[in-house]
């Protein structure tokens, strides 16, 4: 009998009678090893998705915002608050007197999920309302909870008597 | 009847199915990666990019290496 097709697959076997076994045992081969192949194929998707993280990373610059004056040196008791906005309206911070001439400021979105934080005088630190998560008022490293991340810092300049808000700090490791 | 090819072919299955397994492995633990490297990177920290892609590199070679290997054990059974 004559055989049509690629004989190149061993034994004198078109390839395509690979593909359409009649035995059940080669049947499982077929099954297995395109199982295997789609198996490498999402690898090379997951592969992919991390090279398009790290060419975004290095595509990345540091944003830059306008300085925007979020209040007077004297405004603020030493412990008092006060709730601004910047860089946008939609992104609220907290400025905190911690003594008299030290002043912080910080996102006041919780980084575990974006509750509000507000500032314990008491304690000394912020604290996240949700899910108990309590963040140091020097830097705003987290002290507790699910957090993982510190809260994003506001950097604060001085230009005479008032407070100056010059850019967001992420407070990144990396 | 037992063809003559049907032990070897059966120990051939249990070297495709573990090899498969540690594909999986493999896999799972690269979804994770990528997975934590994302919400790593929306979240600023921008330097775990790097590592995390090589590692991922790594595993893909892993995963091709034993894709090799199952499709030199499929060949030899036949």
């Amino acid at each position: 009998m004559s055989q049509s097709g690629d004989p190149s697959a061993g034994d004198g076997q078109p390839v395509w009678r690979e593909e359409f076994a009649i035995r059940t045992a080669d049947e499982r081969y077929v099954a297995r090893r395109q199982f295997t192949k789609f198996m490498v194929l999402t690898s090379v998707g997951m592969f992919v998705g991390n090279l398009s993280i790290l060419i975004k990373s290095w595509l990345w610059r540091r944003p830059q915002y306008a300085p925007q004056v979020v209040a007077g040196a004297s405004e603020l008791p030493v412990g008092g608050v006060k709730l601004f906005t910047y860089p946008t309206e939609k992104d609220r911070c907290i400025l905190v007197r911690l003594a008299e001439d030290q002043f912080v400021a910080y996102s006041q979105k919780c980084t575990h999920l974006s509750c509000a934080v507000y500032f314990s005088a008491e304690a000394g630190r912020f604290e996240c309302p949700c899910h108990e998560g309590f963040f140091r008022a020097a830097d705003g490293a987290v002290l507790q909870g699910p957090p993982q991340r510190p809260l994003p810092r506001i950097v604060l300049e001085m230009a005479g008597d008032q407070l100056v808000a010059t850019g967001v700090d992420l407070q990144e490791e990396g | 009847m037992q063809s003559p090819g049907e032990p070897r072919r059966r120990r051939s299955l249990t070297v495709i199915d573990g090899a498969m397994s540690m594909i999986l492995v493999l896999l799972v633990l690269q979804m994770w990666l990528l997975t934590a490297t994302l919400e790593s990177y929306l979240a600023g920290h921008r330097g775990v990019a790097t590592p995390a892609a090589i590692l991922s590199g790594i595993l893909f070679l892993g995963c091709l290496g034993l894709y090799g290997f199952v499709h030199g054990a499929d060949r030899a059974a036949r």
